[in-house]
């Protein structure tokens, strides 16, 4: 089995076209599971179309205080360390959206009085595309436990021979969880500096992790070639590159994935997709 | 500024609206891929570090690798190695380890996360900051730029908090839209940019914060960027106006400055209509509010 987690530092570069895209290619011949980790703006499923017929919600545990029992010495509170719980005179007052779930305060409460309750951070569906195997997470709105839902994504894992985790963009603690323990990061970029400058943060991230990775640019043609002469100088190889095309702009703004509309784009994938089967089995 | 989907252009619309606000306190608050500062060029006045939550760290000369702190620990960030060894990438820095040991071995340690700026750049003072990659707490970095914003605009009587936001909707987009009088919402007329904006306008919803939308690149969908005009009339936001795609945004970006510089006649004159909406939507709202 091999695992690519596709993931860029700027948002907007094409990270779920070009996972998605390398699923239908690999689905062909092997086993795919397509994990959609960007829980926060999950949009796999447009381009794939997957039927999801189980899912379920994610829940951390919550403190649940039973005011007969509590005495109010404020222990709770004081060993929380995430500030989720209040205590005055004669209330607990508990802050669900800011806790952690760590069971902290449920251990130190001399009385007894605190139990836990499970409340939703979002939803888990899993279905299937064609051959492809499916899985996302999609974060409630106002939710702030992205890297909860992430590891729950991913512990759904499923014996495969590729697994394809699409990340979320940026450099911090959701990225970390949806790319730790792949066998190679895609990283998408575009040759802008924005492009380079997030690329380059992103580059630190996956160097701190210990991890394998190819960069694609995409959007070629657009910009200059300071990605380019990044890579050459950071010794990251460059796997492929996308031409700017307008045709694959506009079947993604559809929901259609370009791989199977636009013939140019289809042969970039299939050159990107030969390119990291000969680097992750060498 | 806020976008659910990231790459629909906050960040351009962010410098040119920086450009065309008296007297502003500008703040990117997308710490871990921030790039305002390729657009304004801002020269950094002060620096500061910036400290995160706490991690545990193990005294290895006193732990015996009984293993109780891994039992109790619900992020599996212990495991023992003949000794109790922390995976820094999952603790939460809870502190229920620290307390199950019972030889004192486990202890929290704040870090240094990362570093944050007051700048200076032409359209005014510049909040910034740079989280280190593969780092957490990127909601606490925000919240200490916005406080820090809050702070100067009072002292110096500024007019405006322009914030750039993060793309998604997680904890450092609520931590940026805490506190907003409004939120404009940058799309694209793609089925994903319409999905991620529903998912940002029920956050600032959830936060009772009015929303406007921008339809940007509106060209390459027409149809799509009909529905998301549409969708912005039945929910009651404002339309804040279209912006047609242009290469002057790349251009611009090559040159490190705002799309200003690179315009057109016709697209200055449609950034500045859709400034003057944004400008009107939040007077409305601000007459509401005196009304009420």
């Amino acid at each position: 089995m091999i695992r690519i987690a596709v993931a860029s530092g700027k948002g907007g570069t094409g990270k779920t076209t070009v996972a998605t895209s390398l699923a239908l290619l690999w689905a062909r011949n092997s086993s795919v599971h397509f994990l959609d980790c960007d829980v926060e703006a999950p949009n796999a499923a447009l381009l794939l179309g997957p039927v999801l017929d189980d899912a379920e919600q994610v829940t951390r545990p919550v403190p649940l205080v039973d005011e007969s029992v509590c005495d109010h010495c404020g222990q709770c509170s004081a060993f929380c360390r995430f500030h989720a719980l209040a205590v005055t005179g004669t209330r607990v007052l508990v802050f669900p959206e800011i806790c952690h779930g760590c069971g902290g305060c449920m251990a130190v409460c001399p009385k007894g009085a605190i139990s836990e309750t499970p409340r939703s951070v979002g939803e888990l569906a899993e279905g299937a595309a064609g051959a492809i195997r499916f899985s996302q997470g999609t974060l409630n709105a106002g939710e702030t436990a992205t890297v909860h839902l992430i590891r729950a994504v991913r512990r759904r894992e499923a014996a495969a021979d590729v697994v394809i985790v699409d990340a979320p963009p940026g450099t911090s603690c959701p990225v970390v969880a949806a790319v730790e323990g792949a066998d190679w990061v895609v990283l998408v970029t575009e040759p802008t500096p924005f492009g380079l400058n997030d690329l380059v943060l992103a580059v630190e991230m996956t160097r701190r992790l210990g991890l394998r990775i190819g960069v694609v640019i995409n959007r070629h043609g657009l910009g200059d070639n300071r990605v380019e002469r990044f890579c050459a100088s950071a010794g990251i190889p460059i796997i492929g590159r996308i031409a700017d095309d307008r045709r694959v702009a506009e079947a993604y703004s559809r929901g259609v994935s370009p791989f199977t509309m636009v013939p140019s784009f289809s042969e970039e994938i299939a050159a990107i997709a030969n390119r990291l089967a000969a680097e992750v089995f060498a | 500024m806020l976008s659910g989907k990231g790459g629909t252009g906050k960040t351009s619309l962010t410098a040119v609206f920086a450009s065309m606000m008296s007297k502003p306190v500008i703040v990117d608050c997308d710490v871990d891929a921030a790039n305002l500062h390729l657009l304004l060029n801002p020269s950094i006045e002060e620096r500061h570090g910036f400290v995160g939550a706490a991690k545990a760290r193990v005294d290895a000369a006193i732990c015996d690798g009984c293993g109780l702190c891994a039992g109790g620990c619900r992020f599996d960030a212990l495991h023992l190695d003949g000794i109790a060894v922390v995976d820094p990438l999952h603790c939460e820095g809870c502190g229920v380890c620290a307390r199950r040991c019972p030889l004192d071995a486990i202890s929290l340690e704040a870090q240094i996360c990362g570093e944050w700026f007051l700048s200076r750049t032409i359209n005014g003072p510049m909040l910034h900051a740079r989280l280190i990659p593969g780092q957490e707490n990127s909601g606490m970095l925000v919240s200490k730029l916005r406080q820090s914003a809050r702070a100067l605009a009072q002292r110096d009587g500024a007019s405006w908090i322009l914030v750039d936001g993060p793309p998604g909707t997680g904890c450092p987009v609520i931590s940026s839209l805490t506190g907003a009088d409004y939120a404009v919402i940058v799309t694209e007329p793609t089925l994903s940019g319409f999905e991620d904006l529903q998912r940002v306008a029920a956050v600032a919803d959830h936060f009772r914060i009015p929303t406007g939308i921008i339809v940007n690149k509106a060209d390459i969908n027409p149809d799509v960027a009909r529905l998301i005009e549409e969708y912005a009339a039945a929910s009651r936001r404002d339309l804040l106006g279209r912006i047609q795609y242009d290469p002057a945004f790349t251009t611009a970006q090559l040159l490190g400055s705002s799309v200003l510089r690179t315009a057109t006649s016709d697209l200055r004159r449609r950034l500045e209509d859709v400034w003057h909406a944004v400008e009107r939507a939040i007077q409305r709202k601000r007459s509401v509010l005196a009304v009420i």
